[in-house]
């Protein structure tokens, strides 16, 4: 079985590695058009930021016997030969082909847009840092999840930085107003100026023009106006395209022996933009090429955005657009504190959690995203979920409140109650009680209670005398 | 090279030191408690009328006067009611256990063990061993089976306790000494991180040694995580994403220690590699703990001048168990932490004995002094010290639950001998063990308490305990102490070696398997001679005189060794090896017809299968029964309050206990301690590819509200009046 997957980026060369660790046999030969080895490129927002090294973010080298061609772009694929052609003029022949191109940069047709940096490589990331070390202030258009990671990790390196966002508030695919609008407030204490409502109309040497006739001077512009799936191999091949190139549950093109995974494809109407699913499908196709799982099936992914940028924790899932006006039995539970930089939502359909926004630190995103990932049932009154840490067990440990049948040694087993009846008996100092009920004498933590409930019953014996 | 500074004297003052314990007001016999592997220094004195007292000593390190219940109360079984003191055998499979005499059980034995073996051959006879068993008695016992019985199947209830740990340490640093350092270091470390550990119900005097940060990864806030600086609570089964995720943020936040890395170590360059897919939001995803609080833990770590990682059963008894204390040996190796004096990584031993019965030969691939059974030289070694042919030594045989499962099948053992262990209450997907066990020709349990295994038995001998007789154990330190006996036993009990000598005997071995203690143990000494775990330069003198000695101890003026590996470690390059891991999910996840976690774990007042502690009064009464925690949420959409019977179902079995209702717990797991016949008829018996360790702590389960049999009655008597 000869397998060619073109794309060494986060979805193909995983799915070189998934398939190796099935079957050690498999011959796999993975195109890269990047000369670098892959990367993790969902950390490349840290590298930009300083928070990892470019080292940092390299992915396991691939498993042995995977037959890499770094740099080498495949331009045609000859369904009929089930051949792969490439650039340098040679060709691999494939019993199964595995698309994984990825996507390219939107890049806004304005003019000099080619003056500013596309966010989306490792060498774009050189390319920012490069002009960074010279630039005084830059710009990023765009205000999804990139930019606005971008924008946070170069306000992180002490530039200041405007971020320019065409929408209402930022990050709105993800966000609803009230959240767009609290990050942004979150990210001007950070020196990051945001201009909802912007439109960039050209980039000019020194600086990016807006449609009002504004411009904003910096000598470093920085696009994230999103990405467009790469398909032209797959139209060119005949397959069906859609925004991605259309697959079925199995991740399977019109053609049988063509599959395709990650950005550049379509499933279900989706195209899915985050590595989570892209890896979900690498594992599906792994299971259903080697043979190690022939009944696997791709049926979508659950979405959570998680923001990497310091100092401003944001996660977002599912449905957060949702409101009590939407079709069916839709609630929803909201905390806002803006001063604080927090805002929490949770959406609710069917007593399960199908949507949230958790602004501002809190330890709720373990909770909420598992709670959301596996569809399980929330409890009778969700709004303590937004709280954690609020149904800590109240702790008697004033000798007063605590009852005689509270346990005060753990480790031995001795409740108030005994204490109480001991010194009753005649102890009247600890040593006396510890004698007689060996509290204190396992971890010793306890130590301090026993005495406090020996003195409480002390100073009651002096105000009863 | 820079000489390492001695730390065997004094560590750090403590700023808030434990509470004093009382002054010694007996003295007795100095021995050690019969429970888990902290082996706490006790006096055991017996007054005129044959009262037994206890007293703690403050000699011994590890409890420093310091009980918890279960010790105070230990005395309980040398005198009650509970105990065996004659053997018993069955007239036929159905008949009762009667009492009979002790030429005509071992009789019955040997005749047995011939009986299968002849027509089955050597390896359709099986041995079965426990972790509290002594060093001698865990020698013995591996010698017994491969020489007197010629069998390579034997395994000991230590497989479903220590296996993980010691296969990963084994693996990172080519020896498995559970802390590689005195228990003492630990009070001198500014953090502790603690994965899968709960030390305040486990062995309470540990806790004495926690001085400094302490942070705490469990599902459950535990008595110890109520301790914690900071308490990680992840979902389970995802104790590896976890430290893979804060190996991520050590490497990237600049905490790996480089010079330490070059120096020490090999591989860095694949494990740090292998975390790169581990950045912390994606491991956030996985565990639920959230990202703000990985950072702190691994700042915690890498803050700190001296700093810990202790792997305890949480982490380890999984099917990944083995993988998952190799994260937590990675992160501690980036940090720079083990071979450094007053820091490193260590595992929580459980069992008395639950280091030294790991090291002496009763595991499936193992012969004395930590060698490996499929190692020509280690054959070479034991067979010359016990004077057979190697060739005749058999391999490596079944591991504990592989074991259990394959009895009286086709091509199974159909005899077993169980030493110290309780397998129809204590092994994984315990139902279908108890049908294995009954589905044997022959079941022999030596025991001094009628446990559920024995009560299943064909012959049952009654055996000697802890202090009415001598032996050696190896605590969690890797100290070799020696117990000594402090009281006669009831007349009619044997020990477990005086039977494997009658047994030995019976079967054409009349030398070689000494009933006496010290005899052995000098045997012992030279099979472990040049092994990793080297006892030879030990003798009862030495460990009677003093707190007893780290092993290895090479020869006679060899003065122990409390930290292997300060100046190398014992892998054939000297360096400590990082081993590149990923996560996978539990071997069963929830789903829609068991859509909650279980795990399982221990109370204060048990110890084990509670064949010891059930029988204990004051010990019943601190914990009468089992019990089943869930989460208010959870509570409250089943209708159920504290008290009310719930019934937990998984795929393998179902049991029913109160609830016990409180925020401790996540929303989405319910726990159940498994001192009781219950727990572990839930469990998974998925094996770990490496340890043959079974899932005990993640399966899924079905929670339900239980109908009490009288309402389930009366519903019967309606739904009969209806139709």
């Amino acid at each position: 079985m000869r397998i060619v997957i073109v794309g060494n980026g986060m979805a193909g060369s995983r799915l070189a590695a998934e398939i190796r660790a099935r079957d050690k046999d498999a011959r796999v030969t993975v195109f890269g058009a990047e000369t670098r080895a892959p990367y993790n490129r969902v950390l490349l927002s840290n590298v930009l930021a300083g928070t990892a090294g470019p080292e940092q973010v390299c992915l396991p080298t691939p498993a042995e016997g995977v037959d890499t061609r770094l740099g080498v772009t495949v331009t045609e694929i000859d369904r009929a030969a089930r051949t792969v052609r490439t650039a340098d003029g040679g060709g691999e022949p494939y019993d199964v082909l595995v698309l994984a191109t990825g996507s390219e940069p939107v890049v806004p047709p304005i003019p000099g847009a080619t003056r500013a940096i596309a966010f989306r490589t490792m060498d774009d990331c050189d390319r920012i840092l490069g002009a960074a070390a010279t630039a005084t202030t830059a710009v990023v258009i765009g205000g999804g999840l990139l930019g606005v990671e971008a924008a946070r990790g170069l306000s992180g390196r002490g530039m200041p930085v405007t971020l320019l966002h065409v929408a209402g508030h930022l990050m709105d695919r993800q966000l609803d107003a009230e959240a767009g609008l609290v990050l942004g407030e979150a990210l001007a204490g950070l020196g990051v100026t945001v201009r909802t409502g912007a439109r960039a109309a050209a980039v000019h040497p020194h600086g990016v023009e807006l449609s009002t006739g504004e411009v904003l001077a910096s000598e470093l512009v920085v696009l994230a106006c999103g990405v467009r799936p790469v398909t032209g191999l797959a139209r060119d091949a005949g397959l069906p395209v859609g925004r991605g190139i259309i697959v079925d549950d199995r991740l399977r093109t019109a053609d049988p022996a063509i599959y395709a995974i990650g950005e550049c494809a379509q499933h279900d109407g989706t195209v899915y933009g985050l590595v989570a699913p892209a890896w979900e499908q690498a594992a599906v196709v792994a299971d259903l090429v080697t043979g190690a799982g022939p009944a696997a099936r791709y049926r979508g992914s659950r979405l959570v955005t998680r923001l990497k940028a310091r100092s401003v924790e944001l996660a977002a899932m599912g449905e957060t657009h949702l409101t009590e006006e939407s079709a069916g039995t839709v609630e929803v539970v909201r905390f806002t504190h803006r001063a604080r930089g927090i805002y929490r939502k949770l959406v609710i359909r069917d007593d399960r959690l199908v949507g949230a926004i958790l602004l501002g630190e809190t330890p709720a995103v373990g909770t909420l995203t598992h709670l959301y990932d596996r569809g399980g049932p929330l409890p009778v009154d969700p709004a303590g979920l937004l709280f954690p840490g609020q149904d800590a067990a109240p702790r008697a440990d004033s000798p007063v409140r605590m009852p005689d049948a509270a346990r005060v040694c753990e480790c031995n087993n001795v409740t108030k109650g005994r204490i109480r009846a001991c010194w009753e008996a005649g102890a009247r100092d600890t040593e006396a009680v510890v004698a007689a009920t060996r509290a204190t004498t396992g971890c010793g933590s306890c130590r301090d209670a026993v005495e406090g409930i020996i003195g409480w019953l002390c100073r009651q014996e002096e105000v009863r005398a | 090279m820079k000489r390492p500074e001695s730390t065997i004297g004094s560590m750090s003052v403590s700023l808030s030191p434990p509470a004093p314990v009382m002054a010694p007001v007996h003295q007795g016999e100095a021995t050690h408690c019969p429970y888990c592997a902290l082996q706490c220094g006790m006096y055991v004195s017996e007054d005129a009328g044959g009262a037994i007292t206890i007293t703690p000593r403050h000699d011994v390190p590890a409890n420093d006067g310091a009980l918890c219940q279960k010790g105070w109360t230990a005395a309980a079984l040398l005198t009650g009611g509970a105990r065996l003191t004659t053997p018993l055998a069955r007239a036929s499979r159905a008949g009762p256990l009667v009492p009979v005499s002790w030429d005509d059980a071992l009789d019955r034995v040997a005749a047995g063990l011939r009986a299968v073996q002849d027509e089955h051959g050597p390896d359709a006879a099986a041995v079965f061993g426990g972790g509290g068993l002594t060093n001698e008695k865990a020698y013995l016992l591996g010698k017994f089976a491969r020489v007197a019985l010629r069998t390579g199947q034997i395994d000991y209830n230590g497989r479903f306790c220590m296996s993980s740990a010691a296969a990963a340490a084994n693996r990172a640093f080519g020896m498995d000494r559970g802390l590689p350092f005195p228990i003492t270091d630990i009070a001198g470390a500014d953090t502790v991180m603690m994965a899968g550990g709960n030390v305040a119900e486990t062995m309470p005097p540990f806790l004495r040694h926690l001085r400094g940060a302490l942070v705490v990864i469990d599902p459950r806030r535990t008595r110890t995580a109520g301790r914690a600086t900071l308490h990680l609570q992840p979902a389970p089964g995802t104790d590896l994403a976890l430290a893979l995720g804060m190996l991520h943020i050590a490497v990237t936040e600049g905490y790996a220690d480089q010079d330490y890395i070059a120096a020490r170590t090999s591989g860095f360059a694949e494990a740090r590699a292998s975390v790169a897919t581990w950045w912390p939001e994606r491991a956030e995803r996985v565990t639920g703990v959230p990202v703000a609080r990985m950072r702190e833990a691994v700042h915690l770590l890498g803050d700190a001048g001296k700093a810990m990682i202790i792997t305890g059963r949480g982490a380890e008894q999984h099917a990944k168990g083995a993988d998952t204390v190799t994260a937590y040996i990675n992160l501690a190796l980036a940090l720079g932490l083990p071979g450094r004096p007053g820091s490193g990584y260590g595992c929580l031993t459980g069992q008395g004995n639950g280091q030294g019965g790991r090291e002496h030969g009763q595991k499936a691939d193992q012969l004395p002094g930590y060698r490996r059974i499929d190692d020509p030289a280690a054959r070479a070694h034991v067979a010359a010290v016990w004077g057979v042919d190697p060739a005749d030594l058999p391999g490596p045989g079944r591991s504990a639950y592989e074991l259990l499962d394959a009895l009286g099948t086709e091509g199974g053992p159909k005899a077993l001998l169980v030493f110290g262990s309780n397998p129809a209450v204590s092994a994984p997907r315990a139902g279908h063990v108890a049908g294995r066990l009954a589905a044997l020709d022959l079941l022999v349990v030596c025991d001094f308490v009628l446990s559920e295994t024995a009560a299943m038995a064909d012959v049952v001998l009654p055996t000697t305990q802890w202090a009415e007789e001598h032996g050696t154990m190896t605590n969690l330190e890797g100290r070799v102490l020696l117990r000594r006996q402090a009281v006669a036993p009831p007349s009619g009990v044997r020990s477990d070696l005086a039977v494997i000598n009658g047994l030995a005997a019976r079967l054409g071995h009349a030398d070689g398997f000494s009933a006496d203690p010290g005899t052995v143990f000098d045997e012992l000494r030279r099979a472990s001679a040049g092994g990793v775990a080297d006892y030879s330069g030990i003798t009862y003198e030495r460990i009677a005189a003093g707190p007893g000695l780290f092993w290895p101890v090479p020869a006679e003026d060899h003065p122990g060794t409390p930290r292997p590996f300060l100046d190398r470690f014992p892998t054939p390059d000297g360096r400590a090896r990082f081993v590149p891991v990923d996560h996978r999910p539990p071997a069963e996840d929830v789903d829609e017809d068991y859509p909650y976690y279980l795990t399982t774990g221990r109370v204060l007042a048990h110890y084990q299968s509670g064949a010891q502690t059930r029988r204990i009064a004051a010990l019943n009464e601190a914990s009468p029964g089992p019990y089943v925690e869930l989460h208010p949420d959870l509570a409250e959409r089943l209708e159920v309050v504290s008290g009310d019977l719930v019934r937990v179902s998984s795929r393998r079995g179902t049991t029913e206990a109160p609830a016990r209702v409180g925020p401790a717990i996540r929303r989405d797991t319910v726990f159940m301690p498994f001192h009781w016949a219950g727990a572990n008829l839930l469990t998974n018996p998925a094996l770990d590819p490496l340890s043959r360790m079974p899932e005990f702590k993640v399966c899924a389960v079905r929670v339900e509200r239980a109908v009490p049999d009288a309402a389930r009655a009366a519903d019967a008597r309606a739904d009969r009046g209806r139709a």
